[in-house]
């Protein structure tokens, strides 16, 4: 993997051990949200969800490298790692697999976190743009906000991440551009997906440093994450993460992964899982004992408990709602068409 | 002044009230835009405020998404109407739904450049009549103005909208010339709804953009015979101006709406419907149309047939005021 280093990782120092336990405490606590959301769709409490299995270590990690007071983070439809470890209300974040809102019902601007999107390359784009907008506002080369714009193999083949890339690096706009390479584009694997199989690799072509990294190592994808940031932060322009992991789940909840892979398959393809891989390396530098990771367990239980009920208890929006936000400033005709729809609805 | 200096001076005035409002786009710069609309602009403002991009009109449009959500206020640039095709999706997907998507947290007041139409014998995809696919999107507004005054104050009241609005300019008309009102003559001038350019009691002709020219023409044509022709210039397609329709339609009783982009599912209809559903007891005759036709915008020589013409304008008033009730 050493072909696209040119970053250099090593700039950050040692993550401390508290550091570790907490990188493993939030992989955790998205791991279990997870699964307990594919539980919820089964049980009916959400009509779907999109699975983030397997990428704990590439969400967390990047996530944890951020700068919330200053960075903005521009996500797909499966960055609920991201989401978890940057804090947005994971309940209102949830209500976008509750069908509740498109697009969640945080606040993107308070939450530095942008809209939940399914066209994948189109946010790649905003981050870019967004990220114009910080050295426009003349902020100082070092306390640059950066953009960080997540993406995966397949969102890697639309035209707009092509159009982004070249916009940042003529632009020199700072955006970090993450790619989790989890090896599915749906059904299409990664050698079908993405010419040359690295879009870490594509970054040599715009003059834009990449780091290709180990995606499920919660440790390692932090470190390069920092220092991509540190890059963009430092006016030096965009820079490129691909973390190669996995996607152990099925696309969706609607998913069948049965009809283009076996089992046998995932469990050698998926390789180590980064829940068990940074456990293993807490207990042996004795970071973490058991006690600790029971801890975790139980705070993760404890959360998505909370998490469970406050989804329960979302209730459906109000049907205004859906004329409401439409505009800033709303036209007669639209508002003609809302008394209309009450109308109509209370006639019935 | 002309259209085009009108435009470049609305541009100016916007970009000196405020400091947040940015132009960007192909050849936006130092060349001042193909049609020069933007000329100036960039030695007056900067190259922070005036900047050229890749050419690119879906990154166009998806950076002013990003720079929309940094609180600014982009006026992108597509050189051409047939360049908006690529930006689509971005158009779409993402300026027209973010406000909603984001329940109103994301507003995007961005204000789309785009020459539009054709008359000038250009190229494929430099002459097409989009009004009504951007109209159709929830959460854009289209605006075209038809002459210079029109485009200084329609653009100078779009740009600081907190929507987006497709602001479509005739470039057929950018070199006409005419009056135009700005600083204090400008008070009292509404730049929303539609406006009537010509009283007249027998027929209304809707129209917008480079039409409304014409159209006026053919008032002056008609009324050699007696026929007294309201001109209506629309203005706004989305919102339309359902109540000034009405209003001219109710004392004319007659109308006939004409567009140059193609028949089927255009504006036209959805002007036509309006006038029904508000005028259909007053109607002395069902609404006409006269428009281009359901074939892709076609080359400088067939150009003359595929816009309305003078004559098939006549012919489309004609038929409405021979109708009869079978």
């Amino acid at each position: 993997m050493a072909d696209v280093l040119a970053l250099d990782g090593t700039g950050r120092a040692a993550l401390a051990g508290e550091e570790l336990r907490e990188l493993y405490r939030l992989m955790v606590a998205v791991r279990h949200l997870d699964e307990s959301a594919i539980r919820w769709q089964r049980q009916g409490l959400i009509p779907g969800y999109a699975p983030q299995l397997g990428q704990e270590a590439a969400q967390v990690g990047s996530g944890y490298a951020l700068d919330m007071s200053r960075d903005f983070v521009f996500p797909t439809y499966r960055e609920m790692g991201v989401a978890r470890t940057v804090g947005v209300d994971m309940v209102e974040y949830m209500s976008t697999h509750k069908a509740t809102w498109h697009g969640g019902l945080y606040d993107p601007k308070a939450s530095r976190f942008a809209p939940i999107q399914a066209v994948v390359g189109g946010s790649v784009l905003h981050a870019v743009g967004w990220a114009h907008g910080q050295t426009l506002d003349r902020t100082p080369a070092g306390e640059l906000g950066v953009a960080i714009t997540y993406f995966g193999d397949g969102a890697s083949s639309q035209g707009d991440v092509h159009e982004a890339m070249n916009f940042a690096a003529v632009m020199k706009a700072p955006v970090v551009f993450f790619i989790q390479n989890n090896g599915w584009a749906i059904s299409v694997p990664t050698e079908r997906q993405v010419a040359g199989g690295s879009v870490a690799g594509r970054a040599a072509g715009y003059g834009m440093p990449s780091i290709q990294v180990d995606g499920n190592d919660v440790v390692a994808v932090t470190q390069a994450t920092a220092a991509a940031l540190a890059h963009a932060r430092a006016g030096k322009g965009p820079a490129v993460v691909e973390a190669m992991t996995y996607r152990r789940g099925p696309h969706s909840t609607s998913d069948d992964p049965g009809r283009y892979r076996t089992l046998e398959e995932e469990r050698t393809d998926g390789g180590e899982d980064p829940l068990a891989r940074m456990r293993a390396r807490l207990l042996a530098d004795g970071i973490a004992d058991e006690a600790f990771f029971d801890e975790a367990l139980a705070a993760a239980k404890a959360e998505e408990e909370q998490i469970r009920a406050g989804i329960n208890a979302l209730g459906p929006r109000p049907g205004t709602e859906m004329f409401d936000f439409v505009y800033q400033e709303p036209t007669q005709a639209l508002k003609a068409q809302a008394s209309a729809w009450r109308e109509e609805s209370e006639h019935v | 002044m002309s259209m085009q200096q009108a435009l470049n001076r609305a541009l100016a005035e916007v970009m000196t009230e405020n400091p947040r409002a940015l132009i960007l786009g192909e050849d936006v710069g130092q060349l001042g835009g193909v049609f020069r609309i933007t000329d100036g602009l960039q030695k007056k403002f900067g190259e922070a405020r005036v900047f050229d991009t890749p050419l690119a009109e879906s990154g166009i449009l998806g950076m002013s998404v990003g720079l929309a959500m940094a609180g600014y206020h982009p006026i992108p640039e597509v050189q051409f109407d047939g360049f908006a095709y690529p930006a689509v999706n971005q158009i779409i997907c993402q300026v027209g739904r973010m406000n909603y998507r984001s329940r109103g947290k994301l507003p995007m007041p961005i204000t789309l450049r785009v020459p539009s139409f054709g008359g000038i014998r250009a190229p494929e995809h430099h002459g097409e009549s989009l009004e009504a696919m951007f109209a159709h999107v929830p959460g854009l507004k289209v605006v075209s103005p038809s002459g210079p005054n029109e485009a200084y104050h329609l653009l100078k009241y779009a740009a600081t909208r907190q929507d987006p609005v497709i602001f479509m300019e005739p470039k057929s008309r950018y070199w006409q010339k005419g009056p135009v009102n700005t600083g204090a003559d400008a008070a009292g001038y509404s730049p929303t709804g539609s406006r009537v350019v010509r009283e007249g009691k027998h027929l209304t002709l809707v129209a917008w953009g480079a039409m409304v020219a014409r159209c006026l023409q053919v008032a002056e044509l008609a009324a050699e015979d007696g026929i007294e022709i309201e001109v209506l210039d629309l203005r706004w397609l989305k919102p339309i101006d359902a109540e000034g329709l009405a209003a001219s339609v109710a004392k004319t009783r007659r109308a006939v709406v004409v567009h140059e982009a193609p028949r089927t599912s255009g504006l036209g209809a959805e002007v036509a419907s309006i006038i029904t559903e508000r005028c259909f007891g007053t109607l002395k005759a069902p609404v006409e149309r006269v428009t281009g036709f359901d074939v892709p915008y076609p080359s400088g020589d067939l150009e003359d047939e595929y816009i309305p013409n003078i004559d098939r304008i006549l012919y489309g008033i004609q038929r409405v005021l021979e109708y009869r009730r079978g």
